[in-house]
């Protein structure tokens, strides 16, 4: 391949310094591999992790699916591992289904696809695509994971208490989350659910912070906003979006806290339950809704931006053509993490809100389909004439754009205050955001691990067993969530342990079944990925240089990059990610190091201009230096 | 045993796979398929992306039409006529772009698959087209919403002076109504009077509350405007009428309201779905425990008469707990007595007992 190191012109200056700074970098197996703090290796912690929890976050759900698909079925063979929450007949404790749903949604919208996803691309690209040596702050990220750790563990601990885990949903509405008396997870499970919680959202921040300012300080000479690839921009606006909107979490988490623990009021009010009339008056469970749902909302673009991000990037390299419209992608994700703070309320038209208010967040909420929209039509438009290769990451990446087109017109049901009325809570909107949150940001997170694998490991990860693991997800995927808007158009109601007295008349009883045969098949097939991954980290082919023939600077590291990145200076930037297949180059792509100097058979004629730009940075080089001490 | 033999089966499959996969990658090595730029498997997924999207949209189409009557549902209500309406204006803009936009996006995978004598066009952006797409969706969505919010507007406008005023209260697990009775106002309640007989917290102190009567079917009048007031007792519970396009939370503390057109009645609508068995019901929407599932209550739309007819028939609570008496004022008991309709003979029965 022609394109070896060689090319890369290095920033001067930084090589002496920077062998000695390597010396202190070999350490040992702890300060290696468990509290690192080296992106890559958090990134891959964040990972793991996150694979763990997708796995049993998967499994809850085959646990209740088979509930919804065969009602009354004998889970008997379930009792070793589910004890008392299997009755003496063998039928699923209706309490117990409420907690697998609540388990079920809190797992994989956190802790898989936030943490998992956030937590190892943000990680990992942030400073390989900007050139930068490591994070702003390596030790502030290494105790952003042991915080998530922290979080996970006291999440996983909740499943096996006897009460049982939280079970009021993921949105754990009080008062059914403020009271034990309501449902017995409100008990234990609950205050372990809020403290995971708030270990959660300070392990969020502390990583936004790191990323925030990374993107900001640390990118390498030439990496201007206007140049840096789409997942930057994508990680970037992210960790905005997360540090404006957790903390709000934070704040209606602590007043629930309060409420449960120490007596107050905040969401609490007329209540008589159990027998017995609580003193507390005053407070208003829409509150709660209210800053919920002002993370609530923000927080599907924290799942989802990164998952477009990664797309851009993906089907820009894999169809050898610029991502189209580059500035109005950058625009329609500044426009998506604006409004996203302003549309919450849409989740509350039917919650007793002012019905003029309601009108509001309609208008609002309904502009954000457009930066949406845009954002579908470039995507086609880079497929257009290009020359499509199909790797798995391609594959995913394809397959996330239907999901997001899919997904994403239902909200502009959802989003019509009159329209909502009918559909809300109903299996709607079950299959509204399973496709456009959760298959989305799923298959964002599939593709960027089969993109970055080779870099992450060194090795390739095999490709016919990569597409096996796309189609039977992809065609999986439609067949579990596509009949749900069916099942939705036709009334039934989300969170239902069975429909015997909803529907006497067993109408969808065959559909459900259908629905969850396709779940179990789907969710078996990850198994393939599993193998994939974990056989091809120590026996996949050994992984050229840059596989993909990508743009990004990630790919001019070495093979196995440590703890630094480039082992010599950082390569400078001159052009933007996205010259693929530029006419009249030498190569279908040009990597953001070459210099326009060294391409003038393919420049075009405002590039021209750069080149003085270009041999200038001589008294400016000092303060680019990264780490400098 | 059976657990065993299944166990053993399931390790044989996986060491068979596991032995396929190990043939085919020598297989793949052997005959170095990997030296190309891209391999035959190139061609194979362009064509699976062209297989899905015709088989995705064979199913999608036969499923909506072959099952339409099974998953639309009738409309009851005067407001769930324009409900419908849109729902399927907007079902049928998005419906267009859905299968342009699905179309294409197969179309070109499959199209401009990789070809070892072509090049990708380089076409970073294109102002004019961008602004259009920007546009085009804009205006598109501001049509929707503006007829969504006149829909929306109308629903929650406030209730005509002269609808039926019925109290839906949720607790755990089940609905509870209170009719005000003859003199169209609902007393006044409090939670902390609530008791094991006196599940509503009626204030006795409220002379509005003795011809109040509670009832284990909602009986509304068709044709008229129906206002439910709806409160919780305990937790959040969403009253939800899938018939007439209705859903309203109901929240401890803060009561809220609906009020809605009922155009066809319990037997209507029998008999415009061949049903005998039709029904319609009140269910949760919001989770609210173990029995959210199974929060039913049902509802009689009747002719109007039938509906007064039934409602002269209804005792207030008072008469049939005169117990509850003593809980009334000195000053008010007369009024008590004359307004729940007691006969007198049974009030001084109760008195004597008291005293």
């Amino acid at each position: 391949m022609a394109t070896g190191n060689d090319q890369i012109y290095y920033q001067e200056g930084t090589e002496g310094q920077h062998v000695h700074e390597e010396e202190h970098h070999h350490g040992n197996f702890i300060t290696t591999y468990i509290f690192s703090t080296d992106h890559k290796m958090i990134a891959k912690q964040y990972l793991f992790t996150g694979i763990m929890w997708a796995f049993l976050g998967g499994l809850l759900s085959i646990i209740f699916r088979l509930q919804l698909g065969f009602p009354g079925m004998d889970m008997s063979f379930l009792k070793p591992i589910l004890g008392g929450w299997i009755n003496e007949t063998g039928n699923l404790d209706p309490t117990f289904y409420l907690a697998l749903v609540t388990m079920h949604g809190t797992i994989m919208v956190f802790f898989v696809l936030t943490a998992g996803l956030s937590g190892t691309f943000s990680n990992y690209l942030i400073p390989l695509q900007i050139g930068a040596r490591d994070m702003a702050s390596g030790f502030m990220n290494m105790l952003s994971y042991w915080f998530f750790f922290l979080a996970s563990m006291v999440m996983l601990y909740s499943l096996f208490i006897e009460t049982g885990p939280a079970a009021g949903g993921w949105v754990v509405y009080p008062p059914l989350s403020a009271l034990p008396q309501a449902i017995p997870g409100s008990g234990t499970g609950m205050t372990l659910w809020l403290v995971a919680m708030v270990f959660f959202i300070v392990s969020q921040l502390m990583g936004g912070i790191n990323y925030i300012s990374t993107v900001i300080n640390l990118r390498t000479k030439g990496m201007s906003f206007s140049r840096l690839p789409l997942t930057i921009w994508s990680f970037f606006l992210t960790a905005i979006i997360g540090l404006l909107s957790f903390p709000v979490l934070f704040a209606g988490a602590l007043l629930l806290v309060f409420d449960r623990s120490f007596g107050t009021s905040f969401y609490l009010s007329e209540i008589y339950i159990a027998g017995e009339a609580l003193p507390n008056v005053g407070g208003s469970p829409l509150l709660y809704q209210h800053l919920f749902w002002f993370l609530g909302h923000p927080e599907v673009y924290i799942v989802l931006l990164p998952a477009l991000g990664i797309t851009s990037e993906v089907i820009a390299t894999n169809a050898r053509k610029p991502i189209f419209g580059y500035r109005a992608m950058v625009g329609s994700m500044i426009g998506i993490t604006i409004l996203s703070f302003v549309v919450w309320a849409h989740h509350m038209f039917v919650s007793g809100l002012n019905p003029f208010l309601g009108s509001i967040f309609m208008f609002l909420t309904l502009i954000i389909a457009v930066p949406s929209a845009v954002k579908v039509f470039n995507y086609l438009t880079t497929l257009w004439k290009g020359n499509l290769i199909f790797t798995p990451a391609m594959l995913f990446s394809i397959g996330l754009v239907s999901l997001f087109i899919s997904g994403g017109l239902t909200g502009i049901f959802l989003g019509n205050a009159a329209i909502d009325i009918q559909l809300h809570d109903t299996y709607f909107v079950v299959a509204h955001f399973h496709l456009v949150m959760g298959s989305v940001s799923f298959f964002g997170l599939m593709a960027g691990v089969y993109h970055w694998f080779p870099k992450m490991y060194g090795r390739m990860m095999d490709n016919t067993l990569g597409y096996i693991h796309f189609w039977a997800t992809f065609v999986g995927v439609y067949l579990v969530f596509f009949p749900m808007h069916y099942i939705g158009i036709a009334g039934f109601p989300r969170r239902y342990y069975s429909f015997t007295a909803f529907d006497p008349f067993n109408a969808f009883v065959d559909m459900n079944m259908f629905i969850s045969v396709a779940a179990i098949l789907t969710f078996g097939a990850q198994a393939i990925f599993a193998f994939n991954f974990f056989y091809s980290m120590f026996k996949g082919k050994k992984a050229p240089a840059n596989p993909w023939r990508s743009n990004t600077l990630e790919w001019s590291t070495p093979r196995f990059p440590e703890h630094g990145n480039w082992p010599g200076a950082i390569p400078m930037v001159y052009r933007w990610p996205y010259d693929y297949s530029k006419p009249d180059a030498k190569e279908d792509f040009i990597p953001q190091y070459v210099p326009f100097s060294a391409t003038p058979e393919s420049n075009l004629p405002h590039e021209e201009d750069t080149y003085g730009i270009e041999m200038e940075g001589e008294e400016t080089k000092k303060m680019d230096e990264p780490h400098a001490k | 045993m059976f657990g065993l033999i299944v166990g053993i089966g399931v390790i044989l499959l996986v060491v068979i796979i596991f032995t396929i996969f190990r043939i085919l990658k020598l297989i793949n090595v052997a005959r170095s398929s990997n030296k190309k730029r891209v391999s035959s498997s190139n061609k194979v997924n362009a064509t699976l992306m062209l297989a899905f999207l015709l088989g995705a949209a064979g199913l999608f189409t036969w499923y909506s039409v072959a099952e339409y009557d099974k998953y639309t549902i009738p409309i009851g209500s005067d407001h769930g006529i324009a409900v419908d309406e849109m729902f399927w204006i907007t079902m049928l803009a998005t419906g267009i772009v859905f299968i342009i936009t699905q179309v294409l996006l197969f179309i070109f995978a499959y199209k401009y698959r990789y070809q070892e004598d072509k090049k990708a066009l380089y076409y970073p952006d294109n102002s004019k087209l961008e602004v259009v797409w920007t546009v085009v969706p804009a205006i598109v969505l501001a049509t929707l919403v503006f007829g969504g919010w006149k829909v929306w507007t109308d629903i929650t406008s406030k209730a005509p002076e002269d609808a039926e005023v019925v109290e839906v209260m949720g607790y755990q697990f089940g609905w509870a109504l209170r009719y005000p009775g003859e003199d169209g106002n609902l007393g006044n309640y409090d939670y902390r009077l609530i008791d094991a007989e006196n599940m509503w917290g009626m204030d006795f102190t409220d002379k509005a509350s003795f011809d109040d009567f509670t009832a284990t079917e909602l009986h509304i009048p068709k044709g008229k405007p129906i206002l439910l007031k709806i409160r919780a007792r305990d937790v959040l519970h969403s009253v939800y009428i899938p018939e007439f396009r209705l859903k309203q939370d109901a929240v401890p503390g803060m009561p809220t309201r609906f009020w809605f057109v009922p155009n066809k009645t319990t037997a209507e609508m029998k008999d415009e779905l061949n049903n005998p068995d039709f029904e319609y019901n009140i269910f949760c929407a919001e989770v609210c425990g173990q029995g959210h599932f199974a929060m039913r209550l049902r509802i009689v739309v009747e002719e109007p008469e039938d509906y007064q007819a039934w409602k002269t028939t209804q005792k207030s609570w008072l008469q049939t707990k005169p117990d509850y008496l003593a809980k009334v004022p000195q000053n008010l008991k007369e009024v008590a007595i004359i307004s729940s309709g007691m006969d007198n003979d049974k009030v001084k029965n109760s008195e004597a007992n008291n005293l």
